[in-house]
C-alpha cells in the first residue's frame, strides 16, 4: 500500500514588511537570524534553553503590543516589525539598564574589539551610562589558571550556568536577588570546575573570559633577550580563527598563521600537530601493551586537561585507566626544548615555546610544575583562538590578506595529527597506528567513520588480526558519567574510551571564536577531515619528524628521562587545585 | 462520583482568590486532563504582597478546611502528593496549628508536604514555586509550558490559593456563599481581615465595615504595591479586585513617600530573572532617593519599560499603582 509522506506545511511570516519561510514550532528569533535578519538578543544562544530574561530582542507584532522573538513561536501570517517606535524605545531603554551593569572595562576587555556588545551600543546610541551600576560585593574569581569570571561586568544571561549544567559540571550559578544578581560558584566541596571554558565561549560580555596571556607574549617578542621564540599552533586552530576576521568556520588559515607568526617576530612556527603524531605513537604503543597484559582496561584518552581535572577531581579511582601519555602540546613543546634544542645547539634555557589553543584548560596544563622535563615546562605561554584573534588585530595583521607560508620543518605533521581537533580524532589516529603495532600490517583504508561525527556518544567494535576492540568516544562530562557508570556494571565493555569536555571535542573548546554552536563545530570539523584526507601520510608512525624524534633522540634516553620526556602521573585533587 | 466535586465548583463559580481571577474548575480539568503521573496539588500561601494579610487569617482560622480543599482536589486528580507553599514567617506563627492538622491528614493518606518560603512576592508566582520547591533558582518559567500541564518536576500541577481551597472546603460542604476575604489596612479605623459577599463594591466594604474615614482620603485595592490607585470619588462603583486587600491612604500623603514605598518593595522583591525588572526598579528607587522632587519623566521612561517588557507580571504589574495614581489622585 502506497502511503503518502505528509510534508509539513512551510509557515511565511513577514518581519519588517519582508516575507520569509519559518519552520513549524521555531521561534521568531531562530528564523529571522537564519534569514541573516539582525535582532539584538544577548541571552539567546541556539543549543541552549530559552531565558528570555534580556528583553532585547524585541519586536512589535500589533499596535503598541511589543514582545520578545526568542520565546515567540512562529505562526502563519504574523506580521512583525523590528524597527518600529515603539520597538526602538523600549530597546533602548532595556540595552541601556542592562549596560549599566556591564562594568565598561572595554579598552582592556580581554575580548577586544570588534565586539558585539560594543557594535550593538554603537548601532543603537546607547552609552550604558545613563544609570549607575548597583554596587556588587564580590571579586574576580579565578578558574586555576585558566579563566575568570567578573560579577562586576555579569548581565545575568545564564548562559554560562547552562552550558556548565549541559556538560554535566553544575559549578556555575546565578546568586543574589534584583539588581545585585551576578554570576558566582557553587560552593559544594564536591562540585569543582575542570576549566574547560564553555562559560567563556557561552559569554556575551566578556564577564567570563580567559586569564590573558597576551601580554607577556608581546613582552618576549618585543625583548627577545637572545630568546629562541617558537610558535605551535594546535589542530583546531587553523580551522577557526578565520572567524575572528569574517571568514566562513571551517576556512584553513594554516599559512596565513604560519606569515602571520613570523612577522610578528616568532623565530619558529611549528606545530601541537607533529606533538599530536608523537602522542599517538605514544599512546597507541601503550594501548597494544595494556591490551597483550590486559592490564588497566579500558585505558582511557588524558590529552584533555579538562577531562583529565574530571578524573582527578571527580574519580580519582579511574587514574591507573588513563594513558600515561603526555598530551601533544606537552609532547611537542618538551621535543622542541629538548631534542630539537640538541640538534640545533641552543641552550633549552633561551627556548620560550608559545602554544595557540582553541582551549582554556590548555593554559592550566601548561602551568602545573609536575609536567617539567629537565627543569623546564614544555610550553611557557598558552593563547586561546580568540585571544589570537585580538591579539592579531592589535598588530593590525589581516590574517586572511596574507600570503601563506610552510611551517618550519619540525612541525611537519600526519593526517592522523590533524584529526585530533574533532571528538573521535585521538581515537582514530591511535587506531591508525595500533593496528600495525598489534598486526605489523599497515591499514589500507584509514578512515573510521563510526567514531566521526556530532554524538555525544558513540562506540564500535573494531576488529583488528584475530580481537575485537571494543571503543567508545565520547565528549562532555556528563557523557563520560555514563560510560564510567556503565563500566562499573561492566568492566569489560571497552578496551579504549576517548572522552573530550567540550561539545565536538577542541574545536568546540572554550577559547574558540563567538559564537560557537553545534552548527559551526560540525563545519569547522570538515576542515579538519579535509587536511587529513589530502595529507599523503595519515599514519602518526610514518611521520619522518617523529621518527627521528624517537630513533636519533627519545629511545637513546635512560628509560627515566624517557618517560619524563613522554609520560606522566596524575593525582587526586582538591576543589580550587 | 469524582466528577461531582467538580459539578458543585463548577456550579457555584469559584475563581482563584490570589488574584488573578482564573476559573478554578477550569484549571481542575485542564490538570485532570494532562499526561503524566504522579500529578501534584499545591496550596499557594505565598502572600507576598504588603497590605495582603487575609491568606494568614484563614490558615489560623480555617486550617482544616483549607487541608479539606487540598484533600477533595487529590482525589478529583487521583493523586496523593501534595505541597503547600508557605512564607516561612507564616509557617514560625501557625506552626502550631498546621502541623497536627497535617498529622490528622497524613493519616488518611494524603502525603501533603510543607515547603518552607523565604518570604518574598515573587515567592508567590506560580511557576517560581515550582522552581523553588525543585531546589532551583528563585525565578519564573517561560509560559507556555503552564504548570497545568508541566508543573512540578515536569509533571501536571494543580496550583490554587489558600482561600480557594478554603472556598472548595465550602462548596463541598454545601455552605459557599459567594463571599471572599479581604485585608483592609493603612490608616484604617477598623484593620483587620473581613468576609465580605465577593461583588460588594469598595465604598460597601469600607462602610460595612465601619472603615469609611472620616477624612479625605484615597485607596489602594489588590495589594499595597502593585494594587489600583483609587479616589474617594471611585469606590461607588468600583468592584473589589484582584488579591483581597484595601488600603487607605490619606489624602495629604506625600507623593514622594508613596513612591518610595511601591519602588523600595519593587527592586527588593525583583528576583534579577530579567533586565527591565532587576535594573529598572533598582533604578526607580535610586532616583527617588537622589532627587528630593520627584523626577517624573525619569521614572516614567523606566515604569513604562518594565510594564511592557517585563519577564512576569510582577515587574508588569508597576505600572498600575504608578500610573492610576497620577491619574486618579495627582490628576497628571
Amino acid at each position: 500500500m502506497a502511503k503518502t509522506q505528509i510534508q509539513p506545511k512551510p509557515i511565511s511570516i513577514t518581519i519588517d514588511n519582508k516575507r520569509i519561510l519559518c519552520d513549524e514550532g521555531e521561534s521568531v528569533l531562530h528564523c529571522a537570524l537564519r534569514h541573516g535578519i539582525d535582532i539584538p538578543h544577548f541571552c539567546y544562544h541556539e543549543d541552549l534553553p530559552v531565558d528570555a530574561a534580556c528583553r532585547t530582542c524585541l519586536v512589535e507584532i500589533a499596535p503598541g503590543k511589543v514582545v520578545t522573538s526568542c520565546d515567540l513561536k512562529v505562526k502563519p501570517d504574523l506580521k512583525l516589525s523590528t524597527q518600529s517606535k515603539a520597538v526602538e524605545s523600549l530597546r533602548r531603554e532595556n540595552l541601556e539598564l542592562m549596560l549599566a551593569s556591564h562594568k565598561k572595562i572595554c579598552r582592556d576587555c580581554k575580548r577586544g574589539l570588534p565586539c558585539k556588545t560594543w557594535d550593538l551600543m554603537k548601532k543603537f546610541k546607547v552609552t550604558g551610562t545613563k544609570y549607575e551600576r548597583a554596587v556588587i560585593k564580590a571579586p574576580v574569581h579565578k578558574l586555576g589558571t585558566a579563566a575568570e569570571l567578573d560579577p562586576q561586568a555579569c548581565i545575568n544571561c545564564n548562559k554560562c550556568v547552562e552550558i556548565c549544567q549541559k556538560l554535566g559540571v553544575g559549578f556555575l550559578k546565578l546568586t543574589g536577588k534584583g539588581a545585585t544578581s551576578h554570576i558566582t560558584y557553587n560552593e559544594d566541596p564536591c562540585v569543582d570546575c575542570v576549566y574547560c571554558g564553555q562559560c567563556t565561549v557561552h559569554c556575551p560580555v566578556a564577564a567570563a573570559r580567559e586569564q590573558s596571556q597576551i601580554e607577556p607574549v608581546d613582552e618576549v617578542l618585543k625583548h627577545k633577550k637572545g630568546r629562541i621564540v617558537i610558535a605551535q599552533m594546535a589542530p583546531s586552530v587553523r580551522a577557526s580563527i578565520g572567524e575572528e576576521f569574517g571568514l566562513k568556520p571551517g576556512s584553513n588559515m594554516e599559512g596565513q598563521m604560519v606569515t602571520a607568526l613570523k612577522k610578528l617576530g616568532f623565530d619558529y612556527v611549528f606545530d601541537v600537530n607533529m606533538g599530536a603524531d608523537i602522542t599517538t605513537v605514544v599512546e597507541a604503543t601503550e594501548l597494544v601493551e595494556r591490551i597483550k597484559e590486559n592490564k588497566h582496561l579500558p585505558m582511557f584518552t588524558s590529552c584533555c586537561p579538562g577531562w583529565v581535572k574530571y578524573v582527578e577531581f571527580y574519580h580519582p579511582e579511574l587514574i591507573p585507566h588513563l594513558t600515561t601519555s603526555r598530551s601533544p602540546q606537552l609532547h611537542s613543546g618538551a621535543a622542541y626544548k629538548t631534542w630539537w634544542a640538541k640538534k640545533m645547539k641552543i641552550d633549552p634555557k633561551k627556548i620560550v615555546v608559545v602554544s595557540f589553543m582553541p582551549c582554556t584548560s590548555k593554559k592550566y596544563e601548561a602551568h602545573n610544575k609536575d609536567l617539567k622535563v629537565n627543569g623546564l615546562m614544555p610550553v611557557d605561554f598558552v593563547l586561546t583562538t580568540r585571544e589570537t584573534g585580538k591579539w592579531l588585530k592589535k598588530h593590525k595583521i589581516n590574517l586572511p590578506k596574507l600570503k601563506p607560508q610552510k611551517l618550519d620543518y619540525e612541525g611537519n605533521y600526519t593526517g592522523a595529527a590533524a584529526i585530533y581537533g574533532a571528538s573521535g580524532g585521538v581515537m582514530e589516529s591511535a587506531l591508525r597506528s595500533a593496528v600495525f603495532f598489534l598486526t605489523g600490517k599497515e591499514l589500507k583504508k584509514v578512515e573510521f567513520e563510526q567514531v566521526r561525527g556530532m554524538k555525544g556518544i558513540k562506540t564500535a567494535n573494531i576488529k583488528v588480526g584475530g580481537k575485537t576492540i571494543k571503543i567508545a568516544v565520547v565528549f562532555m562530562a556528563k557523557n563520560a558519567q555514563i560510560i564510567i557508570d556503565e563500566l562499573k556494571k561492566n568492566p569489560k565493555a571497552y578496551h579504549y574510551v576517548e572522552v573530550m569536555t567540550c561539545p565536538g571535542g577542541c574545536i568546540g573548546g572554550g577559547g574558540q571564536p563567538i559564537p560557537t554552536t553545534d552548527k559551526i563545530v560540525w563545519e569547522r570539523i570538515q576542515a579538519l577531515y579535509k587536511i587529513d584526507a589530502s595529507k599523503k601520510l595519515r599514519k602518526a608512525h610514518l611521520n619522518p619528524v617523529v621518527q627521528d624524534f624517537f630513533e636519533n633522540y627519545a629511545n637513546k634516553l635512560p628509560k627515566a628521562k624517557r618517560d619524563e620526556l613522554l609520560m606522566r602521573g596524575y593525582k587526586r585533587k582538591k576543589k580550587f587545585e | 462520583m469524582t466528577n461531582s466535586i467538580l459539578e458543585k465548583i463548577k456550579k457555584a463559580g469559584i475563581i482563584g482568590r490570589g488574584g488573578a481571577g482564573f476559573p478554578t474548575a477550569a484549571k481542575w480539568e485542564m490538570v485532570k486532563k494532562a499526561e503524566g503521573s504522579p500529578k501534584y496539588v499545591i496550596c499557594n500561601a505565598s502572600e507576598g504582597e504588603i497590605g495582603v494579610f487575609k491568606d494568614f487569617y484563614i490558615l489560623d482560622n480555617y486550617t482544616e478546611k483549607v487541608l479539606k480543599g487540598m484533600s477533595l482536589a487529590m482525589d478529583y486528580l487521583g493523586t496523593k502528593h501534595a505541597y503547600i507553599n508557605i512564607n516561612a514567617n507564616y509557617h514560625k506563627r501557625l506552626k502550631h496549628k498546621i502541623v497536627p492538622a497535617l498529622k490528622k491528614f497524613k493519616a488518611m493518606g494524603y502525603d501533603i508536604t510543607i515547603y518552607e518560603e523565604d518570604p518574598s512576592y515573587i515567592g508567590g508566582e506560580e511557576t517560581t514555586i515550582l522552581n523553588a520547591i525543585e531546589g532551583k533558582r528563585i525565578t519564573p518559567r517561560i509560559r507556555p509550558p503552564f504548570p497545568v500541564e508541566v508543573g512540578l518536576f515536569g509533571k501536571p500541577t494543580l496550583l490554587n490559593n489558600v482561600e480557594t481551597f478554603y472556598d472548595v472546603a465550602l462548596v463541598d460542604e454545601g455552605k459557599f456563599e459567594h463571599k471572599r476575604f479581604v485585608s483592609i489596612g493603612g490608616k484604617a479605623k477598623n484593620q483587620g481581615v473581613f468576609h465580605l459577599p465577593a461583588n460588594v463594591t469598595l465604598e460597601q466594604a469600607l462602610k460595612q465595615t465601619q472603615n469609611w474615614p472620616d477624612f479625605d482620603f484615597f485607596v489602594q485595592v489588590g495589594g499595597s504595591a502593585s494594587g489600583m490607585v483609587l479616589n474617594k470619588d471611585q469606590l461607588k462603583e468600583h468592584p473589589l479586585t484582584g488579591a483581597g486587600s484595601i488600603e487607605i491612604y490619606p489624602a495629604d500623603t506625600k507623593p514622594r513617600d508613596l513612591l518610595m514605598k511601591w519602588f523600595k518593595f519593587y527592586s527588593e522583591e525583583s528576583c534579577g530573572k530579567c533586565t527591565p525588572c532587576r535594573e529598572g526598579s533598582f533604578h526607580l528607587y535610586e532616583l527617588l532617593k537622589k532627587h528630593k522632587t520627584i523626577p517624573w519623566k525619569e521614572i516614567m521612561e523606566i515604569v513604562e519599560t518594565m510594564e511592557k517588557t517585563s519577564f512576569c507580571a510582577l515587574g508588569r504589574s508597576i505600572g498600575v499603582p504608578v500610573i492610576s495614581y497620577r491619574k486618579n489622585v495627582l490628576h497628571i
